[in-house]
């Protein structure tokens, strides 16, 4: 397993407030990673400094086999380096159709010209498919996205991650408002396209994230408070002082 | 499942046979064609009205599509009025001082021509010297390049410098109303060189066609003007379909998204807020040839807004509303201001439609949005069509 995402030391306030402080975390590939803390402990901050939305104070990101950094790249370079983010609130383009959708994440040139003059590419049907398949929403292709249900949609964003075939994925809550039914569908999702890539899930529920059956970290107040295997950190004391005993 | 541009469009194919019966049907009852049911100045009317919708459909993809609310689109339209004006004044004058120069015993040297024909554009702003920004105003060919050129590029510094900063929503409406107001103070002024308040005329009449009579001309500007709309539309069809149509919808619903999908949405940006600009200066050199004037209170951002109310009344995000809303809105406009409305009396008071036709335009505004956001052109979604069985 090779590092794939490497945060070192980074510290980020905003108005004087840590969100971040000294945080350090490392991501192999391929590698299913949890993510969990209390509310404030720097989740959605550590995920908005990998994307690029926010610029940390301190410390680097590197990325991939030549250890480029990604501060001070913005959010669409990122993106096409191969870092996929998926948000807490399903954020799908509701006024357009699956299919749409799809089409707009899967991986081909990006320039508006590009889109203009060039052809889509005949496999891109199979393409859709493969995603479609993947996620559960074939039969609803040609529907507007926005009538799909809250679970559907969640599936939809991660198959537009998918059809982006980023080689990091940062996934917000997932599960959230999902049945038993499709927490299960989501569970194997992500266990399925976390073979291949890295999988970084940041989860409230201790219950999805045990299904995960996976490598976690604790975060608290900003930076990393205990990693490993569930069970493990689930028993270290100042874990469950400040999380779990709660 | 790739299917051919009409197929996904048919509302691109009914828009032009619609145009084009229409053209038609105007044509024969024209002056020029020996009819008396559509009068010269009707004619130019409904021409102008046309330029009109072309930039509506322009301002639609800009603001319907992509979600910029640009109140910026009338200044491009009338640079490109002035564009075409400067060469249309210069061209005629030039020919009528030297018909008259030739009169003389000696021949005119080129000096005593250029310095008549600047006093003859010039003495109403006190000055008889050609201003630097007409150095190009003798040729046809850079005139028109800049009907297209001075828009696009005025288009590409300031999209450039507002989008990537990131300005975006009411402040970028704000910051553009800002950009037309500026830029119609400084089209006011008489150092501008442009004749300030006086603006250009006599745009009606085409350097060496003055034998050629007005009803004739003004049918050749109609069919020019229905052609561009017809090419206009066609290309913005062709734009807001497929794929970058679907990225362009998307910046308009959730810019940030687009961006985490590795969209470079500044580019998309401003590709869309250029394009449209270049082809509303087409449509005001097209325009003001049949209004026969242009000054700088065309270019005043009220216009922009009015540009704003037909698309909204219209209905946004579809071509077509835009090209109704237009039509509509700016036809009822010069019929109730036009003084031939019929005034309501009420007894007590008299409702003069000159007065009140603001008022009217404002609440139906307030109503579309309030209670029919898909405006005019929300109406075609009641017809019931052959649902799909796709799935």
């Amino acid at each position: 397993m090779n590092t794939l995402l490497e945060v070192s030391g980074v510290s980020v306030s905003f108005d004087g407030f840590r969100a971040i402080n000294n945080l350090s975390i490392q991501i192999a590939e391929p590698e299913l990673r949890a993510i969990i803390g209390p509310n404030g402990a720097g989740k959605t901050t550590f995920m908005d400094i990998v994307t690029g939305k926010t610029k940390p104070d301190d410390g680097y990101v590197r990325w991939a086999e030549k250890s480029i950094s990604l501060i001070g790249m913005s959010e669409s370079q990122i993106a096409r380096e191969g870092i996929g983010r998926k948000f807490q609130k399903p954020t799908v383009f509701e006024a357009q159709t699956v299919r749409e959708n799809i089409i707009l994440a899967l991986k081909n040139p990006r320039g508006p010209f590009d889109l203009l003059f060039t052809r889509a590419a005949n496999n891109q049907e199979d393409r859709v498919r493969t995603i479609s398949d993947e996620i559960g929403l074939t039969d609803v292709l040609d529907q507007p996205s926005g009538a799909l249900s809250h679970g559907q949609k969640q599936w939809l964003e991660i198959g537009m991650l998918l059809a982006q075939d980023p080689r990091l994925l940062l996934v917000d809550e997932p599960a959230a408002g999902m049945t038993p039914a499709e927490r299960q569908h989501t569970t194997d999702l992500l266990v399925r396209a976390a073979k291949t890539r890295a999988v970084v899930v940041v989860e409230h529920d201790m219950e999805f994230v045990r299904r995960l059956n996976c490598k976690v970290t604790v975060l608290h107040q900003g930076s990393v408070l205990a990693e490993g295997s569930l069970d493990h950190v689930t028993q270290n004391k100042d874990v469950i002082d400040v999380y779990l005993g709660r | 499942m790739e299917r051919s541009f009409i197929a996904k469009n048919p509302s691109v194919l009914w828009f032009l046979l619609a145009l084009a019966v229409f053209t038609l049907g105007v044509t024969v009852l024209s002056e020029a064609m020996g009819s008396q049911i559509i009068s010269t100045s009707f004619l130019k009317t409904l021409g102008k009205t046309l330029c009109l919708c072309l930039i509506a459909i322009a301002m639609d993809v800009v603001w319907g599509y992509c979600g910029i609310l640009s109140l910026g689109h009338f200044a491009f339209f009338g640079i490109g009025g002035y564009a075409i004006g400067m060469w249309l004044m210069y061209a005629r004058t030039h020919g009528i001082v030297v018909a008259s120069l030739e009169q003389g015993v000696l021949p005119p040297t080129p000096d005593e021509i250029t310095h008549a024909v600047g006093a003859q554009i010039f003495s109403v702003v006190g000055s008889s010297d050609f201003p630097v920004i007409w150095a190009f105003s003798h040729s046809l060919t850079l005139q028109l390049l800049a009907v297209v050129l001075v828009p696009g590029l005025l288009a590409l510094v300031f999209g450039w410098l507002a989008f990537r900063s990131r300005v975006t929503g009411v402040y970028l409406s704000i910051l553009t109303q800002a950009m037309t107001l500026a830029l119609s103070l400084y089209f006011f002024q008489n150092d501008t060189g442009l004749r300030g308040n006086n603006g250009l005329s006599g745009l009606q009449n085409i350097p060496s066609l003055d034998a050629i009579p007005q009803a004739t001309l003004s049918l050749w500007f109609f069919w020019a003007s229905a052609t561009a709309l017809a090419l206009g539309y066609v290309l913005f069809a062709w734009i807001t379909s497929g794929k970058l149509g679907s990225v362009i919808r998307a910046v308009r619903d959730n810019e940030a998204r687009v961006r985490f999908l590795g969209y470079h949405v500044e580019s998309y940006k401003l590709f869309v807020f250029t394009i449209t600009a270049m082809v509303a200066g087409i449509a005001g050199a097209l325009y003001y040839p049949q209004a026969g004037i242009i000054n700088p209170a065309e270019m005043a951002p009220i216009a922009s807004i009015y540009l704003a109310v037909w698309v909204a009344i219209g209905g946004r995000s579809r071509l077509y509303g835009a090209v109704i809303g237009a039509a509509t809105v700016s036809l009822m406009s010069s019929w109730f201001t036009g003084g031939s409305a019929p005034d309501i009396n009420l007894g007590v008071y008299i409702i003069k439609w000159t007065d009140w036709w603001l008022v009217l335009l404002g609440l139906t505004f307030v109503a579309v949005t309030l209670f029919f956001p898909k405006g005019i052109g929300g109406l075609f979604d009641l017809i019931p069509t052959k649902k799909e069985d796709r799935i």
